[in-house]
């Protein structure tokens, strides 16, 4: 069983390490910011690597169209912007010019949902993962983990074709160890259980941990699985835990339509049906506020996971 | 080089022939702006760009990126001409299962370098692909074709930005300036004023070819294009829609416009009455 534990770097400073250290090793791999690398951590990055990293100014329509054109001569593009303006902001970019295109760009949207906190409603990526998982072949990861990130980072610059990961930048906790394996398109069980299976992704990963916790103090066993691959999402995992408890709560930091709760859904109504609930944002709009309470406000909490749990294990039994 | 007026001349008339006999088998295409872009792809493909047709991916190529891909359909002909793939391949145009779409796509067509179809998108697309080969020290040009109304776009003027922040001296840009887009003229819909001009602002070497149409003042702007070496180029082509072809020019608009058999045979005997008059005459008149 995973641990929670307060980690000391923030998942910002994890990127930009580990971002110095792909290019280090493979001077085809690049970074562009559209004038984010200050709140990103990237700066001492553009600095320090001029033909390999490149502040191109507050346009991501171009930003995505540039590296999707270094990527087809065999470039290996990170972008990053606020995960709003990654995705929304350019979805045709990233569409005809990257997906359609089969161009090889690696984006980056950081403060995913409640962590965009004090930048509010207009900053509050709620959508991002529904805008971009109707992309053909576009893979989704959905993070807030500085082991996880790593990987992340790492495997996708290995890997041709388009991606898309969230982060929360400022955050800090950590549940797993460095020797953590970890595949893409599989889940991880963070914590075995019988009774009822919470399937989480980012930072509501957290949320699902201390939930099955409080469960555990009721004599509910809660199986809690990392999905931080959304896109593929591990179908096989879905149907052996609900096979195996017969209830599904799914917990994600984005709205209920169109994410991870949804991505779940289709597998279960296909393959393996048992009652399910999703946590999230109920199809409203972001707005400023501190995490805790932005959580707590879009009933995203620990609470709100386990009133869940107990909701589709009545409706099982 | 010495440029050949005459067989470019010709070239691009083959191009055109090809164009009109390309969309007649589908019956509707996108005409006018096909024909616009004829004498620039004549120039390119015969006077100008570093490929191979037996080896389209060959590594030191020039690029082409067509951002207003729906003049695919002048590519396309030019290509064939070349030898990229069989003549008889351009009868398939947006049919079933076919290598050439509408809108250009380097997965399906040999020769084609990059996919647009979204207009203002072939700019930073072409932009990462000469900032990549700057980077790497290659010596080869990316040639990019935007239309004057794509111009409407916001992308093109962020890449405008862009290129010129980055001194991409080896993309060269030609704005097929025809003065029309889908829906009337670009003075009727969104005025666009100097096109020179506001490429100078934005840092380029913009450069005026007043007969857009004129293969030899095509040809003599992307050597000047070429000379520049600090700052990338754009090339300002003042065409005619539907250029090269009577029915066409006169019409308000052949954006998109039908091809029957009667119009191709009339055309066509026009075509080879331009092709007598420059074989007959060096300095014709196009």
């Amino acid at each position: 069983m995973q641990k929670i534990k307060t980690g000391d770097v923030e998942l910002r400073k994890v990127f930009s390490e580990t971002l110095f250290e792909l290019m280090d090793s493979d001077p085809d791999i690049m970074y562009l910011d559209a004038d984010l690398s200050g709140a990103i951590g990237t700066s001492k990055l553009i600095a320090e690597k001029p033909e390999q990293a490149i502040d191109v100014g507050i346009m991501e329509a171009n930003m995505v169209g540039v590296a999707a054109g270094l990527s087809v001569k065999g470039k290996i593009p990170f972008v990053h912007s606020f995960g709003t303006f990654s995705t929304r902001r350019c979805a045709d970019q990233v569409f005809l010019s990257g997906c359609y295109n089969r161009a090889n760009v690696k984006i980056i949207g950081s403060d995913p949902g409640v962590s965009a906190q004090s930048n509010g409603g207009t900053h509050m990526p709620l959508e991002d993962v529904a805008v971009f998982r109707a992309f053909p072949e576009m893979k989704i990861f959905d993070v807030a983990e500085p082991n996880l990130l790593r990987f992340i980072l790492k495997e996708t610059s290995e890997e041709y074709g388009m991606t898309y990961t969230r982060f929360p930048r400022k955050f800090k906790g950590t549940y797993y160890d460095e020797r953590q394996d970890f595949k893409i398109g599989k889940g991880v069980v963070l914590r075995e259980g019988r009774d009822v299976t919470i399937i989480a992704s980012g930072l509501e990963v957290f949320e699902a941990l201390h939930a099955a916790e409080m469960l555990s103090a009721m004599y509910i066993d809660a199986e809690v699985i990392d999905m931080f691959t959304i896109k593929p999402v591990d179908a096989e995992l879905i149907c052996a835990s609900a096979s195996k408890t017969g209830a599904i709560v799914t917990a994600e930091n984005h709205n209920i339509i169109g994410g991870l709760g949804s991505a779940v859904a289709e597998v279960l109504a296909e393959h393996c049906p048992v009652p399910m609930k999703r946590i999230g944002a109920r199809d409203h709009f972001g707005e400023v506020g501190d995490q805790k309470f932005l959580i707590d406000k879009f009933a995203m909490s620990s609470g709100d996971i386990v009133l869940a749990a107990q909701e589709v294990l009545s409706r099982r039994n | 080089m010495n440029f050949d007026k005459k067989k470019i001349d010709l070239f691009a008339i083959d191009i055109r022939e090809n164009i009109v006999r390309t969309i007649a088998s589908k019956g509707t295409g996108h005409v006018g702006g096909s024909l616009s872009i004829a004498d620039t792809l004549a120039v390119l493909y015969g006077a100008v760009m570093n490929v191979d047709p037996e080896n389209p991916n060959k590594e030191d190529r020039d690029y082409i990126v067509l951002s207003k891909g729906h003049a695919g359909p002048a590519l396309y002909a030019a290509l064939a001409l070349k030898g990229y793939f069989p003549m008889e391949t351009l009868q398939t145009l947006n049919k079933n299962d076919t290598i050439l779409p509408s809108h250009t796509d380097r997965l399906k067509t040999p020769g084609v370098d990059l996919t647009t179809g979204s207009l203002g998108q072939g700019t930073s697309l072409a932009a990462g692909a000469a900032l990549a080969d700057k980077l790497d020290g290659k010596e080869n040009y990316t040639y990019l074709i935007v239309g004057d109304g794509e111009l409407d776009e916001g992308q093109v003027w962020e890449f405008a930005l862009f290129t010129a922040h980055q001194n991409l001296s080896n993309l060269i840009t030609f704005v097929d300036a025809n003065g029309k887009q889908l829906d009337g003229t670009t003075e009727q819909i969104c005025r666009l004023g100097s096109i020179e001009k506001k490429f100078e602002s934005f840092g380029f070497n913009a450069i005026t070819v007043e007969d857009g149409n004129d293969t030899e003042q095509i040809y003599n702007a992307i050597m000047s294009a070429k000379a520049e070496k600090g700052r990338p180029s754009a090339i300002v082509l003042h065409t005619v829609k539907g250029a090269g072809i009577k029915r066409y020019t006169k019409m308000a608009n052949c954006h998109s416009v039908a091809v029957g058999k009667d119009e191709l045979e009339e055309i066509l005997r026009e075509l080879d009455e331009k092709r007598d008059q420059i074989r007959g005459c060096r300095n014709a008149e196009n």
